[in-house]
């Protein structure tokens, strides 16, 4: 499972040395960020959180389907050894160092501060930076939202926690009118440097208001870019891109994936914002997904390569707007496309990409595109239930089987 | 009464006293019956004692929170013209009555101009409550921030925004101060640092909140020299509004400078303030937070800017927010679509007697701070200027396609990756503004 969720050395530089050579593509653009999120070293992660059951065996087998090239391995080992954290750990890691980088960049949110963070992101931060830096709001969403985007707006880079995404549901107000739109309605005058992230995503039997999806409702807002973390190393590389980002970016977190731990580099990398990830490269079909839903893709991705599929699995991170650049890449290779997503079936992410994918790709498709996603219920809290809300990695091998018949 | 009452009135409180039962008697005291030297008699009736047994099916509000503009009454009961003694230099008051002008001028330009097709949409005019613009907003240096609602247009022209600018972005055309692509509605200036019009009531109070929080930022964290201020104006509806009070609380609690402005005139479009609100004097709410709650006669442009003075010093001293409610009226309807059948034409009578431009002329004509000529070359000024500005603004072009796409974010990237590899915004289209984003 581990090396099915392609954090082997050798499949990580095959897929950054793809990765590099876009970059230089842009590089001429002046696009500076991207030379820092190039080769790195990624070494064999342990996803916890019971997502990984099997032994040493499975595991052997498992890693002849994974592409290597073994000179740049070689090359790789040569870099420091790197170390190794939780997910949560990870974005705190992101936010520490841009928060060391820039004084302008602040923390604002409910018990981020004394409490450490609901989920201990912020953990030490106000004991490190002040009460100031990283405020502790009443809870008043819609308010002290609007007051990140005014503090934005005047200078400062505040990064707005919620402490459940659903939360932001009341500030739904400030971030479509004002978020999203303050740039363009003042000409161009003011921008809105602001992070808005927090944990969403159905949990453990949090009940319907706690497990929301809110990237469906917010996918709309224009002028606001999304995305969504799944490991350690790309938790804490959009930490930072979307701090250094002039745009509005919403960082979609999902409660269940804060415990993984991986090793990740110790010099200093930023990811770019708007490109996908290329989990496992396969020629049968093309799996995109983001957030929780990358591991139980890669639960059936491993079932899947023991049956003699070869999976292409992209973690699409970017939810808004899609990198259709690497999605069309694999969709030409393919030429079958399977969304799994934790949204809900109408109006989500699944469907929006559905809808560009036909638009975009139609004539490289042998099959229409077959969308998984989350039943259109609310979160029942049985936890029976709240199991088959979500798709299931048993569900993907069969669509798989179904569409590669 | 004028002075000495607005003395008491401008006294800040300290945050314990007001929560006690007895300093909001204070505040009370000050606008005791006695102080209200009504004209007519709708007025006599007591500030805070409401009429509840009028029924809410009346349309006809009967409690009329009145205040006669006692300055001229007040002066010439005192008897003493000596310049030493009046609120403003003459300098003061040429600006302030340039600037009220301006204000009166432009927007009556605008309803010319909306009737004549070059402007469209909801466009929200401000004649009446030129005193609060400008007695709140002259105190203020440039770096300063105002937060406005969707009735700006004065609120920018008092900040510096340029007549021109305005009247552009009024016409839509790309030499508005926001290319034409805010409109009434939505007017910034980030060299004068107006943080906009806001079209949903309440939506600005937090980004002013945010600004002076910036301020603070500045203060505390980056140890900048920063002493500067935020105000935001809105109406007695939004004093009704969650956004409202949670602002009042978080300013509050980390003293942020800022003075909330409500422009109490008495009508949210048809919906009269005392229909929508419990207790309908605003400015108890202040104390209810922990902040300084004060009432000022916002058709008298000295008494505003009296207390705007201490509530923009307390602010500046770091002491923290202040609520002030300016008593002021709109002439015109909500906006250029309103018929205005509602209100009172009696109302509308008194008020339009209390018409702030033409106490500030009585003002200084009786004391003899200027001349009739001097305020009549201000008049021509402005009226040239407001032409000039519709001039410009018919001239200016309209924005072209390649807009379109330019602006919704700050750094383009925003708009992803297209299917040959490339960002979409490195593609000629783009700037032509025909890509497909």
């Amino acid at each position: 499972m581990a090396a099915a969720v392609t954090q082997g050395i050798g499949a990580t530089a095959a897929l950054s040395s793809a990765n590099s050579n876009k970059f230089q593509f842009t590089t001429r653009r002046s696009l500076s960020e991207r030379k820092g999120s190039s080769i790195v070293i990624r070494s064999d992660g342990n996803p916890r959180a019971g997502l990984n059951q099997h032994s040493n065996s499975t595991r052997q087998l498992v890693t002849n389907a994974v592409s290597t090239k073994p000179e740049s391995a070689a090359a790789s080992t040569v870099s420091k050894p790197g170390h190794e954290l939780l997910l949560f750990e990870a974005l705190r890691e992101g936010l520490e160092e841009e928060m060391d980088r820039d004084p302008h960049v602040c923390v604002i949110g409910e018990d981020v501060g004394h409490y450490g963070g609901s989920y201990k992101v912020t953990k030490g931060l106000a004991d490190k930076y002040g009460d100031l830096r990283v405020l502790d709001t009443p809870i008043a969403e819609n308010s002290f939202t609007g007051m990140a985007i005014g503090a934005a707006m005047t200078g400062l880079r505040p990064v707005v926690e919620g402490m459940n995404m659903g939360f932001l549901l009341l500030a739904f107000n400030q971030i479509s009118n004002n978020c999203g739109m303050l740039h363009y309605t003042s000409g161009g005058q003011f921008k809105i440097p602001v992070v808005i992230r927090g944990p969403g995503g159905v949990g453990r039997q949090l009940g319907a208001e706690h497990s929301q999806r809110l990237e469906s409702y917010f996918q709309s807002i224009p002028g606001i870019q999304m995305v969504a973390c799944s490991t350690a190393y790309n938790a804490k590389g959009l930490m930072k891109a979307a701090i250094r980002s002039e745009n509005p970016v919403i960082l979609f977190e999902h409660v269940l994936l804060y415990n993984l731990k991986e090793r990740i580099p110790d010099e200093e990398y930023v990811l770019n914002l708007e490109e996908a990830e290329m989990v496992r490269p396969g020629e049968h079909v093309t799996i995109l997904t983001y957030s929780r839903m990358r591991y139980h893709v890669m639960q059936a991705a491993k079932t899947l390569v023991n049956k003699g599929y070869d999976p292409e699995v992209i973690d699409i991170r970017s939810l808004k707007p899609f990198d259709l650049y690497t999605i069309g890449n694999s969709v030409k290779k393919t030429h079958r496309v399977i969304i799994v997503e934790e949204c809900m079936r109408t109006g989500g992410i699944g469907a929006s990409l559905t809808a560009s994918i036909n638009e975009n790709f139609h004539d490289y498709l042998d099959a229409p595109i077959v969308c998984l996603s989350s039943q259109d219920v609310p979160t029942p809290y049985a936890a029976s239930l709240e199991e088959w809300t979500v798709v299931q990695p048993a569900q993907i091998v069969a669509a798989v089987e179904q569409l590669c018949q | 009464m004028a002075c000495s009452a607005t003395a008491q009135i401008i006294q800040p409180l300290s945050i314990n006293s007001a929560r006690s039962v007895d300093n909001s008697d204070a505040c009370t005291k000050t606008l005791s019956p006695s102080s209200f030297l009504g004209s007519t008699p709708r007025i006599n009736k007591k500030l805070f004692a409401v009429n509840k047994s009028i029924s809410p099916l009346a349309r006809r509000p009967t409690t009329v929170f009145a205040v006669s503009s006692d300055v001229v009454k007040e002066k010439k009961l005192k008897s003493n013209s000596s310049l030493s003694n009046l609120l403003i230099t003459k300098k003061e008051g040429l600006e302030l009555y340039e600037d009220m002008y301006l204000g009166r001028a432009f927007e009556d330009m605008c309803a010319q101009m909306y009737y004549r097709g070059k402007m469209f949409g909801f466009v929200h005019l401000y004649n009446g409550q030129e005193a609060v613009s400008t007695g709140f907003i002259k105190l203020l240096k440039k770096e300063d921030y105002v937060v406005s609602t969707y009735r700006d247009h004065v609120h920018s022209l008092s900040k510096g925004v340029p007549a021109r600018e305005v009247m552009s972005e009024l016409f839509g055309k790309t030499t508005g101060c926001c290319r034409g692509q805010g409109g009434s509605m939505h007017m910034f200036s980030k060299e004068h640092n107006v943080l906009g019009g806001f079209a949903f009531i309440g939506e600005g109070i937090p980004v002013a909140t945010g600004a002076a929080f910036t301020s603070k930022y500045k203060r505390e964290v980056l140890k900048e020299d920063c002493d500067e201020v935020a105000l935001a104006f809105f109406g007695d509806g939004t004093c009704n509004n969650g956004q409202f009070f949670e602002c009042l609380n978080m300013a509050a609690l980390w003293k942020l400078p800022i003075v909330f402005v409500v422009e109490n005139n008495l009508w949210a479009i048809g919906m009269s303030h005392v229909r929508a609100t419990s207790d309908p004097q605003i400015w108890k709410k202040g104390p209810a937070f922990g902040m300084p709650g004060i009432h000022v006669d916002g058709m008298d442009v000295l008494k505003v800017r009296e207390v705007a003075k201490e509530a923009i010093d307390r602010a500046r001293r770091g002491e923290g927010p202040t609520l002030v409610e300016c008593e002021t009226y709109r002439f015109r309807g909500h906006s250029l679509a309103d018929p205005d059948e509602l209100r009172d034409p009696a109302e509308k009578a008194h008020y339009a007697t209390r018409d702030p431009i033409t106490a500030l002329k009585k003002y200084m004509a009786e004391n003899k701070l200027v001349s009739e000529a001097e305020l009549k070359a201000i008049d021509k000024k402005i009226d040239e200027l407001v032409e000039d500005a519709v001039e410009f603004a018919d001239k200016s072009p309209v924005p072209a396609r390649s807009q379109l796409l330019e602006n919704v974010f700050a750094d383009p990237r925003g708009f992803g990756i297209g299917p040959n590899g490339k960002y979409r915004c490195e593609d000629p289209k783009f700037t032509e503004g025909t890509a497909q984003v």
